[in-house]
């Protein structure tokens, strides 16, 4: 199995934001105690004219303007999400076409809750690493739906990142120098088919799901690897809320500091499948060469992917060829509730 | 907008999706929607494949507050026609907009979006529209 790496990466976060104010003050809750109990102060919404496939687009677009590849090279297109606009029928397909990947690549949709852009990146890691394909794009992009007036409604957002994975080392943005996965069956947070909003186990979230899992797949990556928390520069955990990551981070003693370049939740929310991604595109948009990331997803249902990742002297070329994740964060546009309901379907 | 059954649509999502068009390789007059032959050399002329960067500015626009079938939810939403860097004019949305940004002689980029679905059990439409470039 060979070495693969980062040989492009993009982000994308829709223009549209609602405060948590405004969604407190339609359900007469406590704006501040809200806030101050999850971490966010607003979150990203997706536009009418905006789903999964319209964000991953932007996203792969982003992606091959920094890897400055032939999109025709590319010969596996993943796309995960809990948002996929149709049930049947792969959104990657859209994209690929989108993109001008042509005709010979293999593509499906992942579906792992908040961590299928994660599955997506370690797929295209192994077919890069056996020489099956060239280059890879996995996506992680979701329009994340949170029923009115569950705590949910206050997260659940809109935006994502991709990677282009290939296995020449002198194209690598990034090292992916290993990866461990840690899956239980555990059902904190599920939709069923036809529902509307997902459903989910209220603080059965915490510990038996979040804290177990991201902690068995962060300790199990720096076993594999023989590293520990102080190897690392910058850390990424899932961001379900602003609070999780960072009694993770406490828990593992992880400083604060490490964390906070890829703490993107607390002004956009949780963006589900681009979630950790958007964590980890938002640390390479300012890390340097030599630094090491480590990122660890978290997918409801549960399992986590943690990888370790090692940036190149190329991150200083590549990270101003296509908008950073902040560029997108700074670019904002405030809607009111009925507006936000109008456009997510909640009332038409 | 003109509505497209799924064979028709998938026949121009070459064209929708990136702004593929044609060029006259004579005379350097580039169309789109794609044109077959050159209306100025006709048979003399020489037509290629084209796509557009998709970068432009706005020549005119409107706002549509009563949409027709399909865009009836979207409404109100800005249409301009946009005369493209290498020379064509084009109709589409502004999106992602402010109201300043509504000006004849403004700036925009192409964006992926979806323009419509055909209704709730079809299939859904996306193509290039236009947010404006600060």
């Amino acid at each position: 199995m060979e070495k693969t790496g980062i040989v492009g990466y993009g982000a994308y976060v829709p223009k549209l934001r609602i405060k948590a104010e405004t969604i407190a003050d339609v359900w007469g809750q406590d704006a501040g105690r809200i806030i101050n109990g999850l971490g966010i102060t607003e979150k990203a919404v997706p536009n009418k004219d905006e789903d999964t496939t319209t964000i991953a687009v932007q996203i792969g677009k982003n992606a091959l303007l920094r890897a400055g590849i032939n999109p025709k090279d590319i010969g596996a297109v993943y796309v995960g999400s809990e948002s996929h606009p149709y049930a049947v029928k792969p959104t990657s397909t859209i994209v690929a076409e989108a993109l001008g990947v042509g005709t010979d690549y293999t593509a499906a949709d992942t579906e792992f809750a908040c961590k299928a852009g994660s599955a997506a990146i370690q797929m295209v890691m192994g077919l890069a690493g056996s020489k099956m394909i060239k280059f890879g794009l996995a996506i992680g992009a979701d329009t994340a739906q949170g029923a009115p007036g569950d705590p949910l409604e206050y997260s659940a957002a809109a935006g994502g990142a991709g990677f282009i994975v290939g296995k020449d080392k002198k194209q690598f943005i990034a090292t992916l120098n290993d990866t461990f996965s840690y899956s239980t069956d555990t059902p904190d947070f599920w939709r069923r088919p036809k529902a509307d909003y997902p459903s989910h186990g209220g603080r059965f979230t915490g510990g038996p799901a979040y804290v177990r899992h991201v902690a068995g797949a962060t300790n199990g990556l720096m076993d594999k690897t023989g590293t520990t928390v102080k190897d690392y520069d910058y850390v990424v955990f899932h961001m379900p809320n602003g609070k999780f990551p960072l009694a993770m981070a406490k828990k593992l003693d992880v400083p604060k500091e490490k964390l906070m370049p890829g703490f993107v939740v607390d002004k956009i929310g949780n963006t589900y499948s681009g979630c950790s991604l958007l964590g980890l595109a938002a640390t390479l948009d300012c890390a340097k060469p030599g630094d090491k990331i480590l990122v660890t997803s978290y997918g409801s249902g549960a399992g986590s992917d943690s990888f370790s990742i090692t940036v190149n002297d190329l991150i200083d070329k590549k990270r101003n060829l296509a908008p950073t994740t902040e560029d997108y964060i700074k670019d904002k546009q405030y809607i009111t509730y009925p507006t936000y309901a109008k456009y997510r379907g909640k009332i038409v | 907008m003109h509505k497209a059954n799924v064979p028709m649509a998938w026949r121009r999502f070459k064209s929708k999706y990136n702004l593929v068009g044609t060029k006259c390789t004579k005379c350097n007059s580039s169309f789109y929607p794609p044109r077959l032959i050159c209306p100025k050399c006709r048979r003399e002329g020489k037509i290629e494949e084209f796509e557009f960067k998709g970068t432009g500015k706005i020549v005119s626009y409107t706002i549509i507050r009563s949409g027709p079938d399909g865009f009836e939810k979207q409404t109100p939403y800005p249409i301009a026609i946009v005369e493209l860097d290498e020379g064509a004019r084009v109709t589409g949305q502004i999106v992602d907009y402010e109201d300043s940004d509504l000006a004849i002689g403004k700036k925009v980029a192409p964006v992926f979006r979806k323009v419509y679905e055909s209704g709730k059990e079809g299939i859904i439409h996306y193509g290039i529209k236009f947010k404006p470039e600060n």
